[in-house]
């Protein structure tokens, strides 16, 4: 009996070099070269403007409101989803891949409406589901493949693309084994390689970080960038983690008990008029936070009893000294601070 | 070399049609299952009552006293169909069972229902994979029964006095498959669990068949046949064929059962086959 790795092609699959293959074979229309195919910008098909658009949309489950007239614009680019769990951002993308009809208003992907072209959006659209998900009884190439064939690609086609796309998300030497064997990053980057295996115009990523290390995070982060902003993929990344929309994403829509909080450029929200403060005070903290909450300051604790303070224009860090003197409280640190993701999360979700 | 420095091309092929994705999904399984050693044997083991009749029918032309006992019949055929119900039965647990409810375990139906495809394609696909090996074991060894028996006598004699035996055969062998598939991928979609499911299709055929043993020894008639689900399709298949019927419930009833049957399956099959479970 002889003995076969797990790096070895099953029977009835075609051995493929360890190396990427440099040349889709098809006898269809002749195939960009990989500098062309990789090159960035808005894909041909593509609204210019909006890669999504969603116009009072409410979802409803059974008597709660997980989405409520919810009207947004999610341009061509990366757009991060950010808001606590519970926020209505998976009932959001799941709305608009079809799989809950929305209880009234109107949602278009790609410039085509989600209630007539569902299939249509979906042949243009990959989708990394939150949970982890796969088709039993299937190795990873077979299982990639599969997702091909399905999205309408041909067999022969979706077999050098799986393969392609496996080496891409760095599953290349383990492309062989039984998903089932997978580690939770693995399983993450075969979610991503399953949606990204038919070239589609616009990724849906849910959580596409949980459960990775930290090592395999950022390759995933990369990853996700690298489609973004070197491949002209568009993407709306929904997350709770404020770093990985950071990184990743241009655009940012903040999403709070299943209303829009705030939304726009990242670099424009995150500079406001005004400055941020780091701020350590001996004394009773929350008492501070309300006395500067009452006098117009936007005010939040973060770790290790440090306070971080929106001063906004027409006042300064005096403001801050002033209030303290007034109270008794003694400043211990006062430092300006750049403003962070964190600070637009934070401010969106308690202005609502 | 930075993973995202490696290949992610464009892809400028051809797409093909998006309707075809149920012979996607239906090919595949097939696929998988043959790869299976005990589906082998099981499809091996459907066979056999098929090579005995066939034996006894070469007997029959050889043999003149034989002809009484092992010759052709259209009730032959319609036994024969009968027959095989212990096949359409393990093939029913062994292929059916894990259908959906694997995907359902794996958390797939998100995957396949966010590829262009729809539930209707989803489940068309599933039911292709089952009905393809219950025809297998149904109708494919009855149709070869028939050409055997015109081989074997070296006439159409037989096929042409019994001419109704081509459609009886398939129009039955489709009615049964069709019920069977419905039936147990109803069931798969109710759990994530193979057995459970084997269980419960198991409980469904038998217990109502018990129901209508005791119901029946109550009231000393078979009018109650109805209640049970081989009871129903045996009086379907026996009008189907032509033959007298075993049972004094109407046919219409039994039909009327079978076709309730079709109809909860595929109601809870539109209700458990979606991308998204909502729990209200």
């Amino acid at each position: 009996m002889t003995e076969v790795s797990e790096n070895e092609p099953g029977p009835g699959e075609p051995r493929i070099s360890q190396q990427p293959p440099m040349s889709v074979a098809t006898d269809s229309p002749p195939v960009p070269t990989a500098t062309e195919a990789s090159a960035p910008g808005p894909r041909p098909g593509v609204p210019a403007g909006a890669a999504v658009t969603l116009d009072n949309v409410t979802v409803e489950y059974g008597k709660n409101r997980a989405l409520a007239d919810v009207s947004a614009v999610f341009p061509v680019g990366a757009v991060g989803l950010l808001g606590p769990n519970g926020a209505g951002k998976s009932t959001m993308i799941k709305a608009l891949l079809g799989f809950i009809a929305p209880a009234k208003g109107r949602m278009q992907v790609l410039g085509l409406d989600v209630t007539t072209k569902p299939q249509e959006i979906r042949s243009r659209v990959g989708y990394m589901p939150e949970s982890d998900g796969h088709i039993p009884g299937m190795n990873a190439v077979s299982f990639v493949a599969y997702c091909g064939e399905l999205s309408g690609l041909p067999a022969v086609d979706s077999m050098q693309r799986a393969h392609e796309v496996l080496y891409y998300v760095g599953l290349g030497e383990a492309r062989y084994r039984e998903i089932g064997t997978y580690s939770t990053g693995m399983k993450q980057r075969i979610k991503l390689a399953q949606a990204l295996v038919h070239d589609p115009d616009l990724l849906f990523l849910d959580e596409p970080t949980n459960g990775m290390d930290p090592k395999g995070r950022d390759e995933m982060l990369e990853l996700i960038r690298d489609l973004a902003h070197n491949k002209g993929v568009s993407l709306i990344l929904s997350s709770h983690l404020l770093p990985d929309v950071e990184y990743t994403c241009d655009h940012l829509i903040v999403l709070d008990k299943g209303r829009i909080a705030t939304s726009g450029r990242i670099g424009e929200l995150k500079g406001p008029a005004g400055s941020i403060f780091e701020l350590r005070i001996k004394g009773d903290p929350d008492a501070f936070v309300a006395v500067l909450q009452a006098n117009g300051l936007e005010c939040h604790a973060t770790d290790e009893d440090v306070m971080r303070v929106f001063v906004p224009g027409g006042k300064s860090a005096r403001d801050v000294f002033a209030l303290a003197a007034q109270h008794g409280v003694q400043v211990r640190h006062l430092r300006p601070s750049v403003p962070t993701l964190e600070d637009v999360f934070a401010k969106a979700v308690g202005q609502e | 070399m930075p993973i995202h420095d490696q290949s992610y091309r464009r892809y400028g092929g051809a797409r093909q049609p998006a309707q075809r994705a149920w012979l996607v999904i239906a090919k595949s399984g097939i696929n998988q299952f043959l790869r299976k050693r005990p589906m082998i044997g099981i499809l091996f083991g459907s066979q056999i009552a098929l090579m005995v009749r066939l034996v006894s029918f070469y007997l029959a032309e050889s043999i003149t006293q034989a002809q009484s006992l092992l010759g052709p019949s259209a009730k032959v055929f319609r036994d024969f169909l009968e027959q095989q119900n212990f096949f359409v039965f393990l093939l029913a647990v062994y292929v059916g069972s894990g259908l959906i409810a694997q995907d359902r375990k794996a958390n797939a139906l998100q995957i396949y229902l966010s590829k262009p495809l729809t539930r209707l394609d989803y489940i068309a696909g599933k039911m292709t994979i089952l009905a393809t090996f219950l025809l297998f074991a149904t109708w494919l060894p009855a149709m070869l029964l028939l050409i055997g028996q015109i081989l074997l006598s070296g006439s159409f004699e037989f096929a042409r006095t019994n001419i109704i035996l081509f459609p009886a055969i398939t129009v039955f062998s489709f009615v049964e498959v069709f019920i069977v598939c419905c039936a147990v991928l109803a069931l798969s979609s109710l759990t994530t669990s193979t057995r459970y499911v084997a269980v419960m299709f198991a409980g469904v055929m038998f217990f109502s068949d018990a129901i209508f043993g005791t119901l029946r020894m109550v009231t000393g008639s078979t009018a109650v046949s109805w209640v049970s689900f081989t009871g129903s399709l045996a009086q379907v298949g026996d009008a189907i064929f032509r033959q007298p019927l075993r049972y004094t419930t109407p046919v219409a009833v039994s039909f009327i059962v079978l076709a309730a049957l079709v109809a909860v399956s595929l109601s809870v099959l539109e209700r458990r086959v979606r991308g998204v479970e909502v729990v209200a």
